[in-house]
């Protein structure tokens, strides 16, 4: 069930961070649109942790999955739980999420696991929404003035070295990571190179997530995530 | 800034001075740097027209696009819609006939918001 | 949370005012039918404006953007749909405050749901006060400099989950008391931007009530949780109707001109005799010992709120009035580079403004 759990906690967290973002966005009409991404994310994260839990046969839920398990024991890439930043820094991140998730999703939805493929099946819709938000708002950002460019830019060089993780060789899941990678650049250069964006160099490539080794950030966003739950054991809400 | 010239409080007279919205580029910034408004039709199915479900504002006309699916249809698949920027709108007046309704003063009018939404529109 | 249901009767608590929204969308369809008065056959009416308008609103139609209308109409219209706007909008950051902690993936999926929404009720209402002649931006920049107000409601903390359960239950009960006549407004746009409203707010209502129904049937723990939410804003939300009639500054003006359909106290009393059975479904206790039926009045008395309270909070003094404004102008302010990059872009795009020249950042020069 490990790479249910890796699909399950890159939407859960994503749809968190994202969540953040409430009240805060740059225009009200953006309020909307990260909602909706966040609603997105946190469906598909409900349908793939109920999934994980059924598997797993231990009468673990989306919830008990969700709030009662450790940082240790999450297996989301670090991408997604690097803090928020600046809007041009929650864009850099859903596009190279997106950018992954998609081909990714797109597999997935032709895979023997029927329950599996299904879930794929309409996740990959909705993400394909979510990269083009993140690619319409990478270019604005990108090509709009010259404050927005260097912010991008910047964010784009940040985040980079996340992307890594990404495709990491997992021969045992039913779609391979590592060989997605080519699809992955072959939707972010184009839409750097519009954005008038530097596509970094390749160097450091930060890894662990799906190992339950992570950053320091993602205790804080349990703890945040999970304080209300924990409190009261056994409860229902 | 649009029908207000006419009949905003302080215009005194509901004299006609022209709108400045006519001199204004398409889709270009509004005041205050602001985004420009843009009218939002949404065919709720096939088989169905257009039809005028509000307005929103964005940059461009990509955006408004995006935002009018987020606003409007929500999760619905399969919809068409349209934005056009209201300030590329002529309108007559309702009563474009009435007497005290001079025809050549017919201009943009900002955007006669919620008209009914036809049965089976979406999430409504 | 699959296959627990609260024994919410109906449609929910507010199912008998939802036909009352049905029913409101009906008289507007039925006076569009009817035809303005005087012109049965669409032709001019040579009438002064002032008359024309009167007759309008006497015979139930709707007045449209276009149509002359007095400027105290238009201004008494800019400032309630201007401070109904601002409502949603400031009002998204109380529920707000708990997505990130939401107990359960199921209840954070329907809050993030509910206050997308309130996002988007923001937005009609701005279109509706833009069709009077006033920016968006002009009404922004007026919440943001404290020159218009919000719903004092808004000024509360939400401290516990069962506050998220609160607001549901009586703060959006009494908005929607208070909005359901709104669907008869005499102003079409607004009227119509109404009607929307309420029928997507309905869930809004059922959510807060579901979230108290399950606390209260829950843990002792929750059980006090709920009931101190409901001690908390009970009050509040009776003073969220505004001050008594007797002391209600615009009202008189905007009965005769039917944007205002009732008083102030006659949409208080018609929460409270609402929220009564329903807390007794909820087994909650209302915080007010004088609260009984009236069978003369065939209605409950109840313990009016402080209005002295209720103006402290409005002129600036309640628990969070700077917070959530200091919250609202920090986001403008800090998307301010991110709107201004849009339109940039598009300006770009459009082949206007400085098309040619590509980001300064280049050559490594900060941004002005």
């Amino acid at each position: 069930m490990d790479h249910l759990l890796a699909l399950g906690d890159d939407a859960l967290v994503a749809a968190q961070r994202l969540g953040e973002w409430v009240a805060a966005a740059p225009e009200l009409e953006e309020d909307i649109a990260l909602a909706n991404i966040a609603l997105d994310q946190l469906g598909a994260a409900r349908m793939l942790l109920t999934y994980a839990g059924e598997l797993e046969g231990a009468g673990r839920d989306e919830d008990a999955l969700a709030y009662l398990r450790d940082d240790r024991e999450f297996r989301n890439c670090l991408l997604v739980e690097l803090p928020n930043g600046d809007f041009a820094v929650t864009m850099a991140k859903l596009l190279f999420l997106a950018a992954y998730q998609l081909p990714l999703y797109t597999a997935l939805s032709g895979c023997a696991d029927e329950r599996l493929a299904a879930i794929a099946g309409k996740a990959r819709k909705e993400v394909a929404y979510h990269l083009d938000h993140a690619r319409l708002w990478t270019l604005r950002l990108g090509d709009g003035t010259a404050e927005s460019h260097r912010r991008m830019q910047s964010a784009v060089d940040e985040i980079w070295p996340y992307t890594h993780e990404l495709f990491q060789p997992d021969p045992t899941a039913p779609v391979d990571p590592a060989g997605l990678r080519a699809e992955f650049l072959a939707i972010v250069e184009p839409v750097l190179a519009e954005a008038t964006l530097t596509r970094p160099a390749d160097g450091w490539a930060p890894e662990g997530g799906r190992r339950g080794l992570h950053t320091e950030h993602l205790s804080y966003l349990l703890a945040e995530m999970q304080v209300l739950h924990r409190a009261h054991p056994g409860a229902r809400w | 800034m649009s029908d207000h010239a006419r009949t905003l409080p302080g215009a005194g007279d509901g004299g006609r001075t022209p709108s400045d919205d006519t001199s204004r580029p398409a889709n270009g910034p509004a005041r205050h740097g602001g985004w420009p408004l843009w009218e939002v039709f949404v065919r709720p199915r096939r088989g169905l027209a257009h039809h005028h479900v509000g307005s929103l504002h964005a940059p461009d006309a990509e955006l408004a696009l995006r935002n009018a699916r987020d606003l409007y249809t929500r999760r619905q698949e399969g919809v068409s819609i349209w934005v056009v920027p209201a300030a590329a709108i002529t309108a007559s007046s309702p009563d474009e006939k009435d007497a005290f309704f001079d025809p050549a003063a017919d201009k943009v009018y900002r955007h006669p918001t919620f008209y009914e939404v036809p049965e089976g529109a979406p999430h409504l | 949370m699959h296959g627990h249901h609260s024994p919410v009767p109906g449609d929910g608590p507010a199912s008998g005012l939802l036909d009352q929204v049905e029913e409101a969308e009906a008289a507007l369809r039925a006076a569009a039918e009817r035809g303005r008065p005087g012109a049965p056959d669409g032709h001019a009416v040579d009438a002064d404006p002032q008359e024309y308008f009167t007759a309008l609103i006497e015979a139930d139609q709707k007045i449209e953007p276009r149509d002359w209308m007095p400027d105290a109409y238009r201004r008494t219209l800019i400032r309630q749909i201007a401070q109904h706007a601002h409502s949603e909008i400031i009002g998204m950051q109380p529920e707000g405050n708990w997505i990130t902690r939401a107990p359960s993936l199921k209840r954070k999926a329907i809050l993030l749901a509910k206050v997308q929404d309130e996002a988007g009720h923001g937005l009609y209402l701005y279109a509706a006060a833009e069709t009077l002649g006033v920016s968006r931006d002009e009404l922004v920049e007026l919440l943001l400099a404290g020159r218009q107000k919000y719903s004092s409601i808004f000024n509360y903390p939400t401290l516990t989950w069962a506050d998220v359960g609160a607001i549901g239950w009586l703060v959006d009960g009494a908005a929607i008391v208070n909005q359901v006549p709104l669907c008869r407004c005499s102003y079409g746009p607004y009227a119509r931007a109404m009607i929307r409203i309420c029928k997507e707010e309905s869930f809004h209502q059922r959510q807060g009530f579901e979230i108290l129904y399950t606390l209260a049937h829950g843990t002792p723990a929750q059980r006090q949780m709920a009931q101190d939410a409901v001690d908390r804003w009970w009050y509040p939300s009776l003073a969220m109707f505004g001050p008594p009639d007797r002391d209600s500054v615009h009202s008189a003006q905007s009965m005769a001109w039917k944007i205002k359909r009732f008083s102030n106290d006659e949409l208080r009393q018609r929460f409270v005799d609402m929220c009564v059975p329903q807390a007794e479904v909820l087994g909650l206790r209302i915080p007010d010992p004088n609260l009984r039926w009236n069978p003369e009045r065939q209605s409950y008395d109840f313990t009016p709120p402080d209005y002295a309270e209720l103006m402290r909070v409005i002129s600036g003094d309640g628990p969070c009035n700077r917070q959530r404004m200091a919250r609202r102008r920090r986001a403008h302010t800090e998307g301010a580079w991110v709107r201004e990059a849009a339109a940039a872009y598009a300006a770009k795009r459009a082949g206007r403004g400085p098309a040619a020249t590509r980001p300064a950042a280049r050559d490594g020069r900060a941004a002005a």
